[in-house]
């Protein structure tokens, strides 16, 4: 037990470190600046969030982009009733979004499988429909919830003179743009890995594994599954609170199609992509599709031709169409692509793909302190 | 009266569409155990063969504009035209019809070869995994569509002669203010062909009572020393069928666009789900409730008193029928419940 | 003191990178109050200026978007004095030069919006903070255009609106640092309004369907005020949501309702399908109250009327732009543009062209890339030879007031881009409104 304890504490330090010092070794692969870096973060968040629930419980939510959507309105409307500080609004996410998860749990672990799947993706689309639409007082529809100058900010009017143009968020007179925010959701970020790694370890999520092993004889056992089940439920949906709430801080808008199936199918992918029940996976996949999203769509044809340059002509135009294909506004294609192949190649998600890998180049005798190293500890 | 018959009518043909869509998909879900996310292009692609099919009755001789010197512009008189005169326009006319012939080999091409290459090593892979790659294939196909025919919908026009309405009204004596397209009503008609296609084949033939049986307990089915294996590649192929022969068939309701597989995905898993996993008869009878259902939340009437509850009237019955019934109108235990 | 100058925003927000956080805020307010022209991502003495051209690579408007973005490369291209310089020539009165903007050469980023508000977001972000973009342009929608206005707003970077028609983008939620030259909802509804009353009379009753979101409902409200001003009954005004694909459930009540007229207050898909939906249902065919029954659709674009194939001709909507104006500076345009990727242009082309010169012009006229400074040269600037006509900027919102042009689908093309017949130009002077009308706040000029 002391053994893994420290392990544990060994791959918390990796962690933090790898986290705190991406906007130096991100910076190579283009993706060290502040607004990517806070995504990375955010979604690392929502992905660790999301694996509590369906990597112990195999539960898999199709909704919980819901809960970010609830984190995030919940947030900006703080701004923009109550102060610009950060810490308020972050809470009033995390609070609504668990309020809601308590709500969308309750109801939806009456059943199992594909149909608690289809249970929640139907909530969160009743959400993002109505937000959408007819909530448009609230949300703001299609726009997004922005501030206004005419905010009343009550918290704030009191002892602060409005200026004149809109405020920015702040954690007591630290901006929370550029990189200050991203410090700021790194720092929460390491707190939520700490605390899912906790939870990986406890009691209790040994009892969510059981859960998932075979929930029948858990019952047998005369105990009711149901209670920590929905703990898992609302821990995670906090999570996705937690980190719309973020969202929010980094950028103040809101905007509906964050609660849009989309949304909710993306973490599930992040998730699986990095690999289900592993403690750094979820945040891997996060990190990936995001990078994707952001980086690769970016490259459009006169920087593959800077790219290729050193070719002859001929050769360079055949190479940008070539690529072409796959980047700029064919990026969703590579997205296509890098799925198909994780899990055709890396069966169980990157982590675990990784560790095959390693296995297959570690000599056997070393093999069994491979195998107890703690990625693996948390698949098992 | 006239209202509520034609909001029946909109529902029963709305269901229609749901219900071919929802069929494929819980074939493969019941019969091979596979979430297959890539049903959805399928639908897709069958709706290109429909435009490929076009594209080709309507290769043309390119009659320049000589007013417009800038670009090529040019008007179009297509090759069949010229040559066989009025036939030729004829057969133009009805290329959406004609296409089904041109899909269905496609379609069972494009089934045998993803479940072949693809969908078999991922029968016992858990379901996460067959998630994330059928969705990658989903991505895949559906880029592939936009680079060779972009992202604007394409039109498909239905042959002329069943371009306008048909009297209903008069049909049952309700006068003439009672009108239905003759496209939509053909559509009708179709799905419940194919819907009833698939059930007497699955019902009354020796393969399809294989095939169920192997729905119902596989090990056992193998165990009888009966090729399952080649059976689920024709039970793949036949869902590739259905949906791809829906697409096509859509095309003149819907113009198709590359996007539009996504757009169906999470509705035909709903209606799948709601039906009941494992039961045909359950997705059919799902897809003309929701279709039905959603036609009526759409009135002025019910709008005004509840806004905005055709937006959501579809996912709202779906949790009242979940919640009442553990495994849908007609699901069986033990089908995807864990 | 050059040294010091040095040291403007994105270099302080870099020295962050190395984990000073807290050194962060002291500097920076240091910097802007001493010297006023320091600002976010300043050229300084760079050989290049950045633009960001932000605009939907996937998602139902790719192809809008594919189009945006070959109108930006050539704009870049003619402001660097490459190809034939297209409406350079006839743009009147221009500072531009043809050797970039303020004599640096223009280069620019790229990025997908998606139509989502969310990634337009953070692909405007990535062009602020990664690439250093001067000013960010482009969009298909006006949420995306809403939303990326607030974020440049904060940012202190100039934002030029590219295809955006609802009211509010330069109404309630008009920012100081964005600018639409497209035009909106209620300039259509002001154009559409005479043609409407002078094709299909006074006495008309007409039926609505509505995208139901901001879009849909300021289009809806300003057809309803124009129709109904000169005596058209409105029987129903009944909201559609977004993407429904089948819209017979809206279709039919139609048939029945006693309306002469159905508006469609949607635009891309939903119009397609919609249009396509209520043509088969017979619409067109039919006769109420001894009229023809007629089909109205607020706004389409050339893409838009080739998605719906036969079912647009004859039908009347507005247009910002068409391809085949015959005045000076459309013909350059459409010539530059036809010669290099053998198509014309589309509105969503012209617009995001016209908007790129006018930011290089206005950075010329103010001397300086500073964005209050080139603000206040955009704002009430008088031009003409941009394709629309005498036009101009007006102050009060960032709003361009220019001709607007009613179109209807054209029966007999000549060509396959021969889809739309101009019915009419309508004259600036009968779509202008009082800027108070919308409300909204423009905000400070520095940031």
């Amino acid at each position: 037990m002391k053994k893994i304890a420290s392990k544990d504490s060994k791959l918390l330090l990796i962690f933090s470190g790898a986290v705190l010092l991406m906007p130096l070794w991100l910076a190579p692969f283009g993706a060290a600046y502040p607004d990517l870096l806070q995504k990375f973060a955010i979604y690392g968040i929502f992905a660790i969030g999301f694996n509590i629930l369906f990597g112990l419980t195999g539960y898999l939510s199709f909704g919980h982009a819901a809960f970010l959507g609830v984190g995030s309105y919940a947030a900006v409307w703080s701004f923009k009733l109550f102060t610009m500080n950060v810490l308020p609004a972050v809470l009033f996410g995390v609070f609504f979004a668990g309020l809601l998860a308590l709500a969308i749990g309750f109801v939806s672990l009456r059943r199992s499988g594909i149909y608690f799947s289809i249970l929640t993706l139907a909530f969160a689309q009743m959400s993002y429909n109505l937000a959408y639409s007819v909530l448009t007082p609230i949300t703001n529809g299609e726009t997004g919830l922005q501030l206004t100058l005419n905010d009343p900010r009550w918290l704030d009017s009191l002892y602060k003179v409005a200026g004149e143009g809109l405020p920015s968020t702040e954690l007591f007179g630290l901006k929370m743009s550029g990189y200050p925010g991203f410090y700021f959701c790194a720092i929460i970020l390491i707190v939520c890995f700490f605390i899912s790694l906790r939870i990986f370890r406890s009691p209790f999520g040994l009892m969510l594994r059981g859960v998932k092993s075979n929930q029948n004889r858990m019952n047998y056992t005369g105990l009711n599954t149901r209670p920590y089940m929905l703990s898992a439920f609302v821990i995670s949906g906090m999570y996705a609170g937690l980190a719309g709430s973020l969202l929010a801080v980094t950028d103040p808008l809101a905007g509906a199609e964050r609660m849009q199936w989309t949304a909710s199918g993306e973490v599930v992918l992040m998730t699986i992509l990095g690999g289900v029940g592993t403690l750094v996976g979820p945040m891997l996949g996060a990190g990936l599709i995001k990078y994707f999203e952001n980086i690769f769509s970016s490259f459009n044809s006169n920087i593959l031709h800077e790219i290729f340059s050193f070719l002859p002509d001929g050769i360079e135009n055949v190479m940008v169409k070539v690529t072409g294909l796959f980047v700029g506004s064919g990026w969703h294609l590579t997205l296509g692509l890098l799925f198909m192949i994780v899990v055709i190649f890396l069966p169980g998600g990157i982590v675990e793909g990784a560790q095959k890998v390693k296995n297959l180049f570690v000599s056997n005798d070393q093999k069994g302190s491979a195998e107890s190293s703690p990625e693996k500890q948390a698949v098992e | 009266m006239d209202a509520i018959i034609i909001q029946i009518l909109n529902g029963v043909d709305k269901g229609a569409a749901y219900a071919l869509i929802a069929l494929g998909l819980t074939l493969v879900f019941g019969t091979l155990g596979i979430v297959n996310f890539a049903h959805g292009a399928l639908f897709m692609l069958g709706a290109f063969c429909a435009v490929t099919f076009n594209k080709i009755m309507t290769l043309s001789v390119k009659i320049k504009d000589e007013s417009v010197t800038l670009f090529d512009a040019y008007k179009e008189e297509p090759y069949l035209k010229i040559w066989f005169g009025e036939t030729g326009e004829a057969l133009i006319d009805y290329a959406v019809p004609l296409s089904i012939l041109f899909a269905i080999p496609i379609m069972i091409l494009v089934g045998y070869v993803m479940e072949r290459g693809l969908i078999r090593h991922f029968y016992r892979r858990p379901h996460a995994d067959q998630i994330l790659v059928t969705f990658g294939l989903a991505i895949v196909l559906q880029e592939l569509i936009k680079a060779s025919f972009g992202a604007n919908p394409i039109p498909q026009a239905a042959p002329a002669i069943l371009a306008g309405s048909a009297n209903v009204g008069s049909w049952i004596g309700l006068g003439d203010t009672l009108v239905y397209p003759w496209w939509r009503l053909i559509y009708l008609g179709f799905s419940g062909l194919i819907i009833f296609s698939v059930f007497a084949f699955l019902q009354f033939t020796t393969y399809g009572m294989v095939v169920r049986a192997g729905m119902r307990d596989r090990e056992t089915v193998g165990l009888l020393g009966i090729n399952i294996e080649r059976r689920f590649t024709i039970v793949f192929a036949l869902a590739a069928v259905v949906a791809g022969v829906a697409g096509v068939m859509y095309t003149p309701i819907l113009p198709p666009d590359y996007h539009m597989g996504m757009d169906f995905l999470v509705l035909s898993f709903v209606v799948v789900v709601v039906g009941g996993m494992g039961s045909l008869g359950g997705a059919v009878a799902a897809g003309f409730l929701l279709g039905i259902v959603q036609s009526f939340a759409s009135m002025n009437e019910v709008k005004q008193i509840l806004p905005g509850v055709d937006q959501i009237i579809i996912y709202l019955v779906a949790v009242v029928i979940l919640l009442t019934r553990p495994r849908g109108l007609m699901g069986r235990a033990g089908v995807m419940e864990e | 003191m050059t040294d010091f100058k040095k040291l403007d925003r994105r270099q302080v927000l870099k020295f962050g990178a190395a984990g000073a956080a807290a050194l962060g805020a002291a500097p920076l307010f240091y910097s802007r109050n001493a010297w006023a022209e320091s600002f976010r991502n300043d050229p300084g003495s760079a050989k290049n200026v950045t633009l960001g051209f932000n605009v939907p690579q996937s998602g139902p408007y790719a192809d809008e978007g594919a189009d945006e973005l070959r109108a930006y490369k050539l704009a870049v291209k003619h402001l660097n004095g490459e190809g034939d310089g297209g409406m350079m020539n006839t743009f009147q009165p221009s500072s531009l030069k043809g050797n970039g903007i303020l004599g640096k050469k223009v280069t620019f980023t790229t990025g997908d919006t998606q139509t989502k508000s969310d990634a337009a977001r953070a692909s405007a972000k990535r062009m602020i903070e990664k690439d250093g973009a001067l000013m960010i342009t482009g969009g298909s929608s006006s949420g995306v255009a809403v939303a990326v206005q607030g974020l440049c707003q904060e940012s202190g970077i100039i934002f030029m609106a590219g295809l955006t028609h609802s009211n509010d983008t330069t109404g309630k939620d008009k920012r100081r640092y964005g600018f639409r030259h497209f035009f909106n909802a209620y300039m259509s509804g002001a154009a559409l309004g005479p043609v409407l009353e002078k094709e299909y009379g006074k006495e008309r009753s007409a039926y609505h369907l509505t995208a139901d979101y901001t879009w849909g409902w300021t289009q809806e409200e300003s057809m309803r005020q124009f129709t109904e001003g000169f005596g058209w009954q409105t029987t129903a005004a009944v909201k559609t949501p977004v993407g429904a694909g089948d819209f017979s459930q809206y279709i039919t009540p139609v048939l029945n309702s006693g309306a002469d007229v159905l508006i469609l207050n949607h635009y891309g898909k939903d119009m397609i399908n919609s249009l396509t939906q209520a043509v088969q249902f017979g619409l067109r065919d039919k006769q109420v109250n001894g009229k023809n029954f007629e089909i109205v659709v607020p706004l389409f674009s050339r893409l838009m009327a080739q998605g719906a194939g036969d079912n647009i001709k004859g039908i009347l909507g507005s247009t910002n732009w068409n391809w085949s104006l015959k005045d000076e500076g459309s013909s350059a345009f459409v010539k530059s543009f036809g010669a290099e990727y053998g198509n014309p242009p589309s509105m969503a082309a012209h617009t995001c062209y016209v908007q790129t010169l006018l930011y290089a012009n206005a950075c010329e006229m103010a001397g300086t890339f500073y964005p209050p400074e080139v603000i206040k040269a955009l704002e009430g600037f008088k031009f003409d030879g941009m394709g629309n006509g005498a036009t101009e900027y007006r102050a009060e919102d960032h709003q361009c007031f220019k001709d607007v042009l009613v179109v209807r689908g054209n029966q007999n093309p000549s060509s396959q881009f021969d889809l739309l017949e101009v019915v009419e130009t309508t004259p600036r002077s009968q779509v202008e409104y009082d800027a108070k009308i919308f409300g909204g706040e423009l905000g400070p000029y520095k940031v």
